[in-house]
């Protein structure tokens, strides 16, 4: 099933080939995913940007993807090992299902496969270049995690990736809490996105917010935020910083 | 019936003096030997459907799968070796998984199907290797429609509206020649296969048996799947009305 190792230039440690192959930065790149926690399952929100270094090249890229019936991706980094990812899951649901036993694989399940795959890959010096957030409902029980490159993983109440640590996080911590409405928990993200696009400069102004609940899954078709940009700070945003004039 | 070859039949390379290779028809006896496997085609879709004989009364209900599903949209219900069978889908889920990576879509029925009678042809090529000891018939749903193939264990194989092999074949075939496929759905074509190996299961013979049945059809979204429970139970009480009426005659 796994073509990795048939392949000789990556299979051997020494050889210059496999140098060659190694991920060593990446190319075109999403940015943050923010997570939370909601009364009836997770929501997940995410922007379609993907950027090439410094330029918002691509506008429409789906970053927030259903994996089989329980579960949600998001994924910051590296689209095409994104893409990569998204084959792996393909074929791992695909097995699961072909057992025909009633039984699928849940988020909780999900998430420490990928753990195994992000983890392993760094190990080898190969990452895939992505930091995840994985989220669903199965039997009532919800489950939201996240894995980054290198293989760190852990599950709460909220999560993000990227900026969305740094930017997102702090205004979760504040505000969120049990039992959110969906309308509530929309509202909560979308003040999240909306910090981050202000001050990300990766983010785009065009983003899905995707829902899972025992029923199934949702992502909503892209649209973009309210914007206000009169603030009078902005208008000389540098009045009074060390070294302006 | 049985033919003695003498001498000609120790090695797959060997053929007989009027052109047959007996190692391969002494294959296909154990296909002939085993639990009846059916599948129709109906309108809609493809319906499987399996006697397995239950060998012992220690074994658990559902298990001993001989319905496999190979791809999201097509199945296949194997007969003879068990364990010769298992490879057979093994190398199917194979190459169906291969081809959607290669070529971005699920393999077309036809294709698997060629696939499947290629690999099974190459084993009834090298002396060091033998032929395996089963058949397998198998139904998918792609772009052309619902499809069915058989393929035996001299790696021949053909497209069918009806097939059937293992020990109730000629009469599962008279009762199905019966049948007017193309203007069956699914959920009908369900009650007539239950029908059809209760009708060829030999009391006498064989005691118990346990029927195993699934389908590809629109009503199941073009995805193989076992048949569900409900419609099973009405299936199974259907066939065992039929039975007692014939038995009443």
């Amino acid at each position: 099933m796994n073509s990795f190792d048939s392949n000789p230039a990556t299979n051997s440690l020494i050889s210059s080939e496999a140098d060659s192959q190694r991920t060593l930065y990446p190319y075109v790149t999403g940015t943050s995913v923010v997570g939370i926690k909601y009364k009836d399952g997770i929501l997940l929100a995410a922007d379609m940007g993907g950027s090439y270094g410094s330029t918002l090249r691509y506008k429409s890229v789906e970053r927030l993807k259903p994996v089989g019936k329980h579960s949600l991706i998001g994924a910051s980094g590296e689209i095409s090992d994104f893409q990569e990812i998204m084959r792996y899951l393909d074929d791992l649901i695909l097995s699961d299902n072909m057992w025909d036993d009633g039984n699928s694989l849940g988020p909780k399940e999900v998430h420490n496969y990928l753990t195994r795959v992000m983890y392993n890959r760094r190990n080898k010096f190969n990452p895939l270049w992505n930091s995840l957030v994985l989220g669903g409902v199965k039997n009532g029980q919800k489950y939201l995690g996240t894995v980054s490159m290198i293989g760190v993983h852990y599950e709460d109440n909220h999560v993000a990736t990227g900026f969305g640590n740094h930017l997102a996080r702090p205004l979760l911590r504040d505000e969120w809490r049990e039992n959110l409405t969906f309308e509530e928990g929309v509202i909560l993200l979308e003040k999240c996105m909306r910090v981050l696009l202000y001050r990300d400069r990766s983010a785009v102004n065009k983003l899905q917010i995707a829902k899972i609940t025992e029923e199934g899954v949702t992502i909503s078709p892209p649209y973009s935020l309210k914007t206000f940009w009169n603030f009078s700070a902005f208008e000389n945003p540098t009045h009074g910083a060390e070294g302006s004039w | 019936m049985s033919s003695i070859g003498t001498g000609y039949d120790l090695s797959v390379t060997t053929f007989s003096p009027d052109g047959r290779v007996f190692q391969i028809e002494y294959a296909a006896k154990a296909v002939d030997n085993s639990g009846t496997v059916v599948g129709i085609k109906c309108k809609d879709g493809i319906v499987l459907g399996v006697e397995k004989l239950i060998t012992s009364k220690m074994m658990l209900p559902g298990s001993n799968r001989r319905i496999h599903a190979v791809h999201r949209h097509s199945g296949m219900a194997v007969a003879g070796l068990a364990a010769d069978g298992r490879q057979i889908v093994a190398r199917a889920k194979s190459e169906a998984t291969n081809y959607e990576s290669v070529y971005g879509e699920p393999i077309p029925v036809k294709e698997l199907a060629e696939r499947v009678a290629s690999y099974v042809h190459l084993c009834t090529l090298y002396w060091w290797l033998r032929p395996f000891g089963s058949g397998v018939i198998l139904g998918g749903y792609d772009r052309d429609g619902p499809q069915l193939y058989m393929v035996e264990p001299s790696g021949v194989s053909y497209r069918y509206f009806g097939a059937a092999i293992g020990k109730g074949r000629q009469a599962a075939k008279t009762e199905i020649e019966k049948l007017k496929l193309s203007e069956m759905t699914c959920r009908q074509g369900v009650i007539e296969v239950a029908k059809i190996i209760y009708g060829v299961h030999d009391e006498a013979k064989d005691k118990a048996f346990e029927l195993e049945m699934s389908w590809v059809c629109d009503e199941s979204n073009r995805q193989h799947q076992k048949v569900p429970d409900d419609i099973l139970e009405e299936a199974k009480a259907a066939a065992k009305a039929a039975l007692e009426e014939m038995d009443a005659d």
